[in-house]
């Protein structure tokens, strides 16, 4: 046990406790925490800095302006519909389209239909707060479904794969690509089944997945090889997430953006206690990345020449070099 | 900086704790293990004379110092007596006086005294004896035998008990039986002894006492022999010659004043009665708390009403519970709903005990799970669904307790207080995160709830702990120093070395 522990901090692997403890109590101060943890928030202060994050239609706030939620969505074919204090991809409905005969009935990115009725039940469990990280009443935000570039479409199934970017005090760290799954729900989080590709900061791609902590090499659903996936823009991402620490004031920040087809990479939300599950997926640890960047870290430096950095630090070393004791 | 900060306050948290515990163990002997009973034993002295025509005065001489015991208490019953307590030559005397009396009189002196190993052994050391004026022909058979058993001894031990041995035997030379011509009593003769031993210039007295054991209606004084070597007092036994004090001998006077002296009364007749009783170790604690003035007692938990002291029995256990939740979250690394949510189904299983409480609460949480999903069909509101699965829960619980009732099962009932709440809330939370996260996440935050809780219940339902938490409460501080540090941890979980385990590799 002891040895494993050994082991494990030898390679850098950081661990719960000494995350919560000595980067995001230290780094992350309380009061920054509104910025990222309302996606309203968020949104607005990412839009005043210049970054890119899919259009806002509407935010609905009581109960009363439920009913609006028709009026919002009149013109638009798709939309998603998401709690602004959610935590974990939890109560986000992604509608892609309408049935064709009736308008008012909904197609969910896996295909079913659901009323506008149900929509809206929806919404009202938002609104009070059901998915809101102290259960407090909340808002609920109808925004653009992003259309999402077909770089990950052989390897996602169904569902908006994206991007973590760990920014640390600035820096970008580590990267991963979460693609969803059939078990995942269409939900790109890796807990509840999604598959992780660890990313090569220096390159911008994909390296080998992983699914529920194991080694896997093609897509559960799909089949596709996961590896090798080159990420279109990748050093606007890396800039772009670096920016997050100025907009958030956040030392320890998971950036998570998605890639649309149209418009690129955009923001979808950042996180002030993102998961440690990024390091099974690049089966490296973040304490040794971390180190380095407190070894370099220089607070005139811009997020371009931050992103920069990462790049040159951070080129991981190639997944067949690595021995692989698969269980 | 903040580490070494934390470090300090837990340590100075740790030693307040212990150090108030160890004084309150130590020297106020408050019990560190449930139900520990004391023995006591309370001697009764019964004076009885024939009152006189004048004023009667009476003096009884009383235990001063007892090495092996400590005083509970002590008290005189006299009917009409002034009573005054004074230290004599002999030690402590009790006195009482009365201006007239008529017939025969009766006066106890009652006295409670427990085993203390630490009590004062012996007074302080006294000075050389000077040499006893002793008329010839005796004065010459002392010289003859300090002389000789000098000879066959090494030190006042070896010589006294030297001495006592030929004293004691069955055909003493003639120097010896010249001395103890005339010694018809036993205590005539541990006088004798003292005197032969002041020759020598060795401190000697006589100790009378009791030999303490189950009751006795009418307890003989045994004399015994005290002899110091310069250093301590040493016990002899007179007739044997050997070095030791029988068990539990409890020393009422030393030295050759008369136990009693009666002015103004005849035919004074004096007897003792033993009686050994159990009283419970607190409450002797108690008592030697108010004797040496230790407000510890004041704010102990045993001065509040009862009822309040059973309600603090339980909840005192919550910081142990809490540590153990500390513990299995933040270094085993288990899932749970709520922070503290384990801890209060944990006090949830007090009622019912743990097979039961786990049984109920996989039903109740169970039906109510079905239950729950049904109303999700009825796209209720967040509280008003909350409040309709509390109401359910409350009428499934007696429609539990009902059929267990009718089935002769009597523990059915209990869950009657298994505080419903709680499980509302469960089910609850646990039907959220089954919908948003899936089946297995729900199974395995509600199964981490369930060991956290049989955890952190087993903890605190230790009687033990349960006991030496509620006798010295100041061991919670002990428990927030160790919740601090268990803060500052920045190690590995343990199952995140299960995890992460593909990691350690390169």
């Amino acid at each position: 046990m002891f040895a494993t522990a050994k082991s494990l901090h030898a390679a850098g692997v950081l661990g719960l406790n000494e995350r919560n403890c000595e980067f995001i109590m230290r780094l992350n101060p309380r009061r920054f925490y509104p910025r990222v943890d309302d996606k309203a928030l968020t949104k607005q202060l990412a839009l005043a800095a210049g970054m890119a994050v899919p259009e806002l239609y509407g935010i609905i706030d009581n109960q009363r302006e439920v009913r609006r939620f028709a009026a919002i969505v009149a013109d638009r074919e798709s939309f998603v519909v998401k709690p602004a204090q959610g935590s974990g991809g939890d109560g986000i409905l992604v509608v892609t389209g309408r049935s064709r005969r009736k308008r008012d009935a909904y197609r969910l990115s896996s295909g079913v239909l659901i009323s506008e009725a149900e929509i809206e039940h929806h919404i009202s469990n938002i609104v009070s707060g059901q998915y809101s990280l102290s259960g407090n009443p909340d808002k609920a935000l109808i925004e653009y479904c992003v259309q999402f570039d077909p770089v990950f479409a052989e390897v996602s199934y169904q569902g908006v794969p994206d991007i973590r970017v760990i920014v640390y005090r600035g820096y970008p760290a580590m990267a991963m690509v979460r693609l969803p799954t059939r078990a995942s729900d269409g939900k790109a989080n890796l807990h509840q089944g999604a598959v992780g590709a660890g990313v090569d900061m220096s390159l911008g791609e994909t390296l080998t997945g992983v699914l529920n902590n194991h080694l896997v090499d093609e897509h559960p659903d799909t089949g596709a090889l996961i590896a090798g996936l080159r990420i279109p823009q990748w050093d606007f991402i890396l800039r772009s997430s670096a920016r997050g620490y100025e907009v958030t004031g956040l030392g320890y920040l998971g950036v998570d953006m998605v890639i649309d087809s149209q418009l690129g990479p955009l923001i979808l939300e950042m996180n002030a206690r993102p998961g440690l599950n990024i390091q099974i997926a690049n089966r490296t640890g973040l304490a040794r990345r971390i180190a380095r960047i407190d070894e370099l870290y220089d607070p005139d430096i811009k997020p371009a020449g931050r992103a920069r950095i990462a790049r040159r630090e951070f080129p991981v070393a190639r997944q067949t070099s690595i021995k692989f004791d698969a269980d | 900086m903040k580490q070494q900060y934390v470090y300090g306050l837990a340590a100075s948290l740790a030693i307040a704790g212990l150090s108030m515990f160890a004084y309150k163990w130590q020297v106020l002997g408050f019990p560190v293990s449930e139900n520990q009973e004391t023995p006591v034993w309370t001697i009764e002295s019964s004076i009885r004379f024939d009152s006189g025509r004048g004023s009667i005065k009476v003096n009884l001489l009383i235990p001063t110092l007892t090495p092996g015991f400590r005083m509970l208490n002590e008290n005189s019953v006299s009917r009409g007596y002034g009573f005054n307590l004074n230290y004599g030559t002999g030690g402590r005397e009790a006195q009482w006086a009365i201006r007239r009396a008529d017939g025969p009189q009766t006066i106890y002196y009652r006295i409670s005294v427990y085993e203390d190993v630490n009590s004062e052994q012996s007074d302080t050391t006294p000075p050389f004896p000077p040499p006893p004026v002793i008329d010839e022909p005796f004065r010459t058979a002392v010289e003859v035998i300090v002389a000789d058993v000098k000879e066959h001894s090494a030190d006042t031990a070896s010589f006294t008990s030297e001495l006592l041995r030929r004293m004691n035997d069955s055909s003493p030379g003639p120097n010896i039986e010249l001395l103890l011509g005339d010694a018809d009593s036993y205590a005539k003769f541990v006088n004798r002894v003292t005197t032969i031993l002041a020759a020598a210039r060795i401190p000697a007295r006589i100790v009378r006492g009791f030999e303490l054991q189950g009751r006795q209606r009418n307890a003989e004084l045994l004399a015994w022999l005290e002899v110091h070597d310069g250093d301590r007092w040493r016990y002899f036994n007179p007739q044997t010659g050997e070095e030791d004090l029988p068990d539990r001998y409890f020393v009422w006077w030393r030295g050759n004043e008369p136990l009693i002296e009666v002015q103004g009364g005849s035919n004074v007749q004096i007897s003792f009665a033993v009686q050994e009783n159990h009283l419970d170790a607190v409450a002797i604690a108690k008592s030697q708390a108010a004797q040496l003035g230790s407000t510890a007692v004041d704010f102990s938990l045993y001065s509040l009403p009862i009822q309040t002291q059973a309600v603090y029995g339980v909840l005192l256990m919550i910081p142990i519970g809490a540590l153990v939740m500390v513990l299995m979250r933040n270094f085993v690394g288990i899932d749970a709903f709520g922070t503290f949510m384990p801890v209060l189904i944990a006090l949830a299983f007090r009622e019912t005990r743990l097979l039961w409480g786990v049984v109920l609460f996989s039903i109740l949480v169970a039906l109510g799970l079905s239950i729950r999903f049904l109303l999700e069909r009825l796209r209720l509101l967040l509280v008003p669904r909350l409040s309709a699965v509390l109401i359910v829960v409350v009428m499934l619980m007696l429609i539990i307790s009902l059929m267990s009732h009718k089935l002769g099962m009597e523990t059915g009932l209990s869950v009657a207080l298994f505080p419903m709440v709680i499980i509302a809330m469960t089910i609850e939370r646990m039907s959220v995160v089954w919908e948003e996260r899936g089946a297995t996440d729900a199974m395995r935050a509600g199964l981490g709830s369930l060991v956290i809780a049989i955890a952190a219940y087993t903890f605190m339902g230790l009687s033990w702990l349960e006991h030496l938490v509620f006798t010295f409460p100041e061991l919670l501080l002990v428990v927030l120093a160790l919740v601090l540090l268990a803060g500052r941890y920045t190690g590995y979980r343990l199952l995140e070395l299960r995890r992460f385990r593909e990691l350690g590799g390169d």
